[in-house]
């Protein structure tokens, strides 16, 4: 079978797409061989887009509709262990009942690259967005990536397959879209040449580590505490290493495509001079870049960062950019009930991050946008006027508070 | 289909079996451990251009320790459930680079296995999804030792009924605590995916028809699926000399039916074939007296036993694979 030629990858076009259909595009510009879907909003959107790509020639892979979210997850591993490219996905209760593939497939080192359309986790059914569902992978060894936009959606997949697939990496990415904010809006997307892509994304090449007659080798034998902890080792090492090979992908990309932040890491907005700094991940940059805007204007001193990079974490460039702030405000969309402080996951990051510093900033956070509510402007002015407080008396009087919720 | 199987012939008596091992030294499996066999010819039948996944269970753990495999083939592991979703993910890869040119055009046999746990209970919807894909070609071989028998001796839906096991032991209120009947999972499987081409059962005791379910399994074209009986000495609770013999009595009683589905046409074989055209089926306490199992069984369990096996033979429209339909009564 071969491909129909088509306008749409011979030259750079501007499309105006959905974080779905970039990510779906990227897959075709990627090559992939194979793909496996499920049905869960909002992430199955993507797989909708692949199968019509496919339907019509514009680029041919096995697209294999699995019969449950943990054989989707499986068979790309599998597919991954004898070379083949991957791609799936899943959101919420989707991707828990995927965790075990999700999770062996880190411990492989298969490098299959993932889309999860952030959504509410049952119980009760909610389709709205949060991030508990990627979260829970946070210590398993998948790189984890949270996108703005469907620009952002489309280079970051392309950067994941260059990433996962190096031989100094070979880990698992997920790529998180904030359900219906990035998976069904659409945005001004430029899609990359065929030509371009192939110049920035070598071909997947596993050497020695191919499964195949040829290189009969065995994968993952039963292992007890004489080698587990060695090969616990190898999987953070890889992790370690990613983040240099994270930076020169980066640099290149910017390279040959000429777009893409200063930082692959993270993203930041009016920090310079800033006395206090909201972090938060995914969409909700939207409202906040623009009530910073509106607080810049009235002569207060706010920036922003976006971590783009969950894992690997940032943690030297946010204590670089965070070290010398009064206060940091953290938006949490998600929550961990029990926690420290009761607080939320990136909270807890952050805290952790910037413990080691001698001048510690004041730190606060806010449980925001649980199941797609929306943060609007007016939010963040609250929770910096909250912060403003905290500041001007020295007392944090809660360190969690939930936003825009009913009493 | 993607790619064309391999040719591969009958084996035409046990002198012709391949003397090149495929499964060798390197695995620690119990004496006497018919699963363990079924691994040996199974490979032995399809030969060195073969990927083999192996879902956990007592051929994965007792085979495959890190440092040692028995396996001269490339081999890998996959999740309890997950054999189906392996042999699919493992055929895909396969069958799309070799479709785009990413990997050398040859008909490469793909088999996953799991145990009667991995496939009978937690792995049946991925292997039936996996039979649904006709564009791959692979075998899903089942080897059922009739409980989980890695993790302690534990009941599986493919355990027989009243049988002892660390999950029903027979105790001084409940004699029998398993009261599930064995599911008939190729029978089911046979029934419910008219298109898969080759289903069949087996069993070591008759090795040579074994191997050439396999070759028949891997050489037709299409997911195919095999299901084979494996007596076990810790599970079953016998002396491991002899195991052969009770595969053989499992038949011979008419427990066990050994046969095929080709494009969708039934064939009972080798002893389980005389037994249909009228040969005496043995009693069934002679196979279940062997097994320490069973020994909590009263003459009535042994005759409810055998009542269950006599309605098979007798009522099914065909024994072991279909039951009979409410009109026959």
């Amino acid at each position: 079978m071969t491909t129909v030629e088509t306008q749409l990858f011979q030259t750079e076009q501007e499309e105006l797409i959905s974080g779905s259909e970039a990510i779906a595009i990227a897959c075709a510009l990627a090559d992939v061989d194979v793909i496996t879907a499920y049905p869960i909003r909002p992430y199955d959107t993507v797989m909708q887009y692949v199968s019509k790509l496919k339907a019509d020639g514009v680029f041919d892979c096995d697209f294999i509709v699995a019969e449950s979210e943990h054989s989707q997850f499986e068979i790309v591993k599998h597919a991954s262990a004898v070379g083949a490219r991957t791609f799936c996905g899943s959101s919420g209760v989707g991707w828990f009942y995927a965790f075990e593939a999700i999770t062996v497939t880190a411990g492989l080192r298969m490098p299959v690259v993932a889309m999860v359309g952030n959504r509410a986790l049952d119980d009760p059914g909610a389709f709205g967005t949060e991030h508990n569902d990627a979260l829970a992978v946070r210590d398993l060894g998948w790189m984890l990536y949270w996108v703005a936009t469907a620009q952002e959606a489309l280079d970051i997949a392309l950067l994941s397959w260059r990433v996962a697939e190096d031989p100094r990496v070979l880990l698992p990415m997920a790529i998180s879209c904030d359900g219906s904010f990035l998976t069904h809006s659409q945005a001004i997307v430029n899609v990359p040449t065929s030509e371009q892509v192939r110049k920035f994304l070598p071909p997947y090449d596993r050497g020695k580590l191919q499964l195949h007659p040829d290189n009969p080798i065995t994968i993952a034998p039963q292992v007890n505490e004489d080698w587990l902890m060695e090969i616990r080792r190898q999987s953070d090492e890889a992790m370690h290493r990613s983040v240099a090979v994270i930076e020169e992908a980066y640099a290149d990309f910017k390279k040959t495509f000429n777009r893409g932040d200063p930082s692959a890491f993270i993203e930041e907005y009016m920090t310079e001079d800033a006395e206090i700094l909201i972090v938060g991940m995914g969409t909700l940059a939207l409202p906040v870049r623009v009530a910073i805007r509106r607080m810049r204007e009235a002569g207060k001193k706010v920036g922003f960062v976006r971590i783009k990079f969950f894992r690997p974490f940032p943690t030297e460039e946010l204590q670089r950019v965070l070290g010398g702030v009064k206060a940091v405000c953290v938006i949490d969309r998600d929550y961990s009930f029990g926690s420290p402080s009761f607080a939320g996951v990136l909270f807890h990051e952050l805290r952790s991050t910037l413990y080691p510093l001698e001048k510690r900033p004041l730190m606060l956070n806010f449980i925001a946008g649980l199941g797609g509510r929306e943060i609007h402007t007016n939010d963040v002015n609250h929770m910096v006027d909250i912060v403003q407080k905290a500041i001007d008396t020295g007392k944090i009087e809660q360190e969690a508070t939930w936003i825009g919720v009913r009493e | 289909m993607t790619t064309v199987t391999q040719d591969l012939p009958p084996v035409k008596g046990v002198k012709n079996i391949p003397l090149e091992e495929q499964f060798t030294s390197g695995h620690r499996t119990c004496q006497g451990c018919e699963s363990a066999l079924v691994m040996r010819l199974m490979i032995k039948a399809a030969g060195p251009r073969t990927i083999v996944l192996g879902s956990t269970g007592c051929m994965y753990v007792a085979n495959t320790t890190y440092y040692s495999t028995p396996w001269v083939v490339p081999w890998m592991h996959t999740q309890l459930g997950s054999s189906g979703s392996a042999a699919t993910g493992t055929a895909a890869g396969l069958a799309s680079m070799m479709r785009k040119g990413k990997m050398k055009q040859e008909p490469i046999n793909v088999i996953a296995f799991c145990g009667d746990g991995g496939g009978a209970d937690m792995g049946l919807s991925a292997i039936s999804a996996t039979l649904q894909h006709e564009e791959y070609n692979l075998l899903i071989l089942m080897y059922d030792n009739e409980s989980y028998a890695n993790t302690d001796i534990q009941v599986s839906g493919s355990s027989p009924w009243g049988a002892n096991s660390t999950f029903s032991p027979p105790g001084t209120l409940h004699r029998i605590m398993n009261r599930r009947w064995k599911k008939n999972t190729a029978g089911m499987l046979a029934v419910g995916h008219p298109q898969v081409r080759y289903i069949a059962t087996g069993c070591a005791s008759y090795a040579t028809d074994m191997m050439n379910k396999v070759r028949k399994a891997l050489s037709i074209g299409g997911p195919t699926f095999i299901h084979t009986l494996d007596p076990c000495p810790k599970g079953w609770d016998y002396d491991p000399m002899y195991s052969h013999e009770l595969g053989m009595l499992a038949v011979q009683t008419g427990i066990w039916v050994q046969y095929e589905v080709e494009d969708g046409k039934v064939t009972l074989n080798g002893p389980s074939k005389m037994l249909a055209k009228g040969k005496k089926r043995l009693p069934v306490e002679e196979y279940l007296k062997r097994q320490g199992r069973f020994a909590h069984f009263t003459k009535e369990d042994i005759a409810y036993y055998q009542s269950q096996i006599d309605v098979m033979w007798e009522k099914w429209w065909i024994p072991g694979v279909i039951p009979p339909s409410p009109e026959d009564d």
